[in-house]
């Protein structure tokens, strides 16, 4: 797959001298969907900005879809939707012309069908002639989601499209998302909700502070939050493993007081059985039984609290 | 030149201006009707011919002058200030737009209405005095290109503009004063000597003065002077204008 979006040592200070992103670089395939998690002020949004031409960078190059954004701006953002953050709409205008304006703004001819094919997906065909101010809060952000789409763009930026929406509406924008996967276009939302990226995600990024923490395929993100341990506390300690048990990698823990395995939940077998018959065998006493699991959030936190250490 | 863009924008700014035609249509000619009750036939009855043309007739260039630059400073200022402060503003930074193509959909449509205005006045002021116009190509042009210059300098108030204070400090405080300083309801020969020294430093003098050499052949000032006055205007709000979109001054962060 080609790259569609290039950022390479993107760096922004903002007037007062704050810096929001500090040399961030970060390359996007066509057709992937990658999710930006992080916390508040950690520069996603700057992040976007950059890349749609609302923010100048301090230094450092964005290219989309081979264009640089700076130099061929007309290029690149051709091929860009934005849905903001914020709720932001002409109050006074129907949702129907706010998305023709949108397309005629990209330069693109009017095509009253590609609108109504937009408005249907989106659910608000009902509501076209609607003013944008009489709309309810989800309305207000599938007409934003319907403006970013008018142009037909083939890289597509959500900025928490999912803050403070309903559970119905999530799913209805999860669905939205899969549909333009299919269709070829490329996604890079942002979002707090962990869940969020794991429902759609290809790939997910972590910021903090400006900084890239980590990118990293989903799959292989969840293999390792799928590592679980068990635990087995026994009876009375013992000082080794003893021979029967070999085969599985335990370590002993808590003075040999207890027996800890590690396996992976997403596996078909997690000879967890075998293993406790053999453990039976071996003559040991088992008192209790604990599992524990990793989490996206472990270690998203665990990522974001390095970064306070530094 | 994204031309398709350029046409968005301004049919988008006309849409509010058709939606509220009647306010725009009502709006002038009640004003102006009450310019010829009070400067026509109250005081003016009072007043001789003023350069061999009588005075209700006379403050007609004045009048429509008036008018126009506020009309196409507030439509304009307004224009670009209101998507910046309801969040809008976003769209137009990301799209794929040029200043010029920003400008041509914004002012022009700022422009049009002032137009509009304009015109609404000339006819409406025909219905009170005798209205001759010895010159109507160059009272087309120089309505025009006040119609465009003022909306120009409008859309630089816009942008500069962090709150609606702001955006009316500028017509109120620089814009107004000169306007009626600036011998809209006066010629300027009127004035004594000292003054009509002073009042060349004025630049809507040269406006209004060859607006009006278009409707009666009489000038305050060398023709022109005044076709200088307005082009170097215009010339110095585009200069201003690309400017800021070059420096982001006011619009990206």
């Amino acid at each position: 797959m080609p790259n569609m979006v290039e950022i390479d040592s993107l760096r922004k200070v903002y007037e007062g001298g704050f810096e929001a992103l500090r040399g961030v670089s970060l390359t996007i395939e066509e057709g992937e969907i990658l999710a930006l998690l992080g916390p508040n002020g950690a520069g996603k949004t700057t992040l976007i900005s950059a890349v749609c031409g609302i923010t100048l960078p301090t230094s450092g190059h964005i290219r989309v879809g081979g264009h640089d954004v700076i130099t061929e701006y007309r290029a690149a953002r051709s091929l860009i939707g934005l849905v903001p953050q914020e709720i932001h709409l002409e109050p006074f205008e129907s949702a129907i012309d706010s998305v023709r304006f949108s397309r005629g703004l990209f330069g693109k001819k009017r095509d009253d069908a590609k609108i109504e094919e937009i408005l249907k997906t989106l659910s608000l065909w009902d509501k076209r002639d609607t003013k944008n101010m009489q709309l309810s809060g989800g309305m207000k952000r599938r007409v934003l989601i319907a403006k970013a789409l008018s142009h037909e763009p083939r890289v597509l930026f959500l900025d928490e499209p999912t803050a403070g929406v309903d559970v119905e509406l999530r799913r209805d924008m999860w669905d939205t998302v899969k549909i333009l996967k299919e269709q070829g276009v490329t996604i890079i939302l942002t979002t707090h909700y962990i869940e969020e990226a794991e429902a759609i995600a290809d790939r997910v990024g972590v910021i903090n502070k400006g900084q890239l923490l980590l990118v990293e395929d989903k799959d292989a993100l969840m293999t390792r939050l799928g590592q679980k341990e068990l635990r087995i506390d026994l009876g009375a300690p013992i000082s080794s493993i003893p021979d029967g048990l070999a085969g599985y990698g335990l370590r002993l823990g808590d003075g040999g007081r207890s027996l800890i395995y590690a396996y992976d939940s997403n596996a078909g077998r997690t000879g967890i059985t075998r293993l406790i018959a053999d453990v039976d065998q071996a003559g040991l006493v088992l008192d209790d039984i604990h599992t524990s699991q990793n989490s996206l959030e472990d270690i998203f936190v665990g990522l974001v609290h390095e970064g306070d250490d530094a | 030149m994204n031309m398709r863009a350029v046409w968005s924008m301004y049919r988008f700014e006309m849409m509010r201006f058709f939606r509220t035609l009647m306010q725009s249509f009502i709006s002038p000619v009640v004003s102006t009707s009450l310019y010829f009750v009070v400067f026509g036939a109250a005081i003016g009855s009072r007043i001789d011919q003023v350069e061999g043309v009588s005075y209700g007739a006379f403050i007609v260039p004045g009048l429509i002058m008036l008018s126009v630059m506020t009309q196409a400073i507030s439509n304009a200022s307004f224009g670009i200030y209101f998507p910046k402060f309801i969040g809008t503003f976003y769209e137009l930074l990301s799209a794929p737009v040029n200043f010029l193509e920003i400008v041509l959909g914004y002012v022009g449509a700022a422009a049009t209405k002032a137009l509009f205005v304009g015109v609404v006045i000339l006819l409406t002021s025909g219905l009170f005095v005798d209205l001759q116009i010895a010159h109507p190509f160059a009272m087309v042009l120089f309505l025009v290109l006040t119609c465009i210059s003022f909306s120009l300098m409008g859309f630089i108030i816009g942008i500069w503009a962090r709150n609606f204070e702001q955006l009316q400090l500028i017509p109120l405080l620089v814009v107004t004063p000169l306007v009626f300083l600036g011998g809209a309801f006066y010629s300027v020969s009127m004035l004594p000597p000292v003054w009509q020294n002073v009042t060349l430093f004025n630049p809507v003098v040269y406006l209004i003065s060859g607006f009006r050499w278009a409707f009666f052949d009489v000038v305050d000032v060398p023709i022109g002077l005044s076709l200088l006055a307005i082009a170097g205007f215009t010339a110095l709000c585009m200069a201003f204008i690309w400017w800021i979109f070059r420096t982001g001054w006011r619009i990206r962060t």
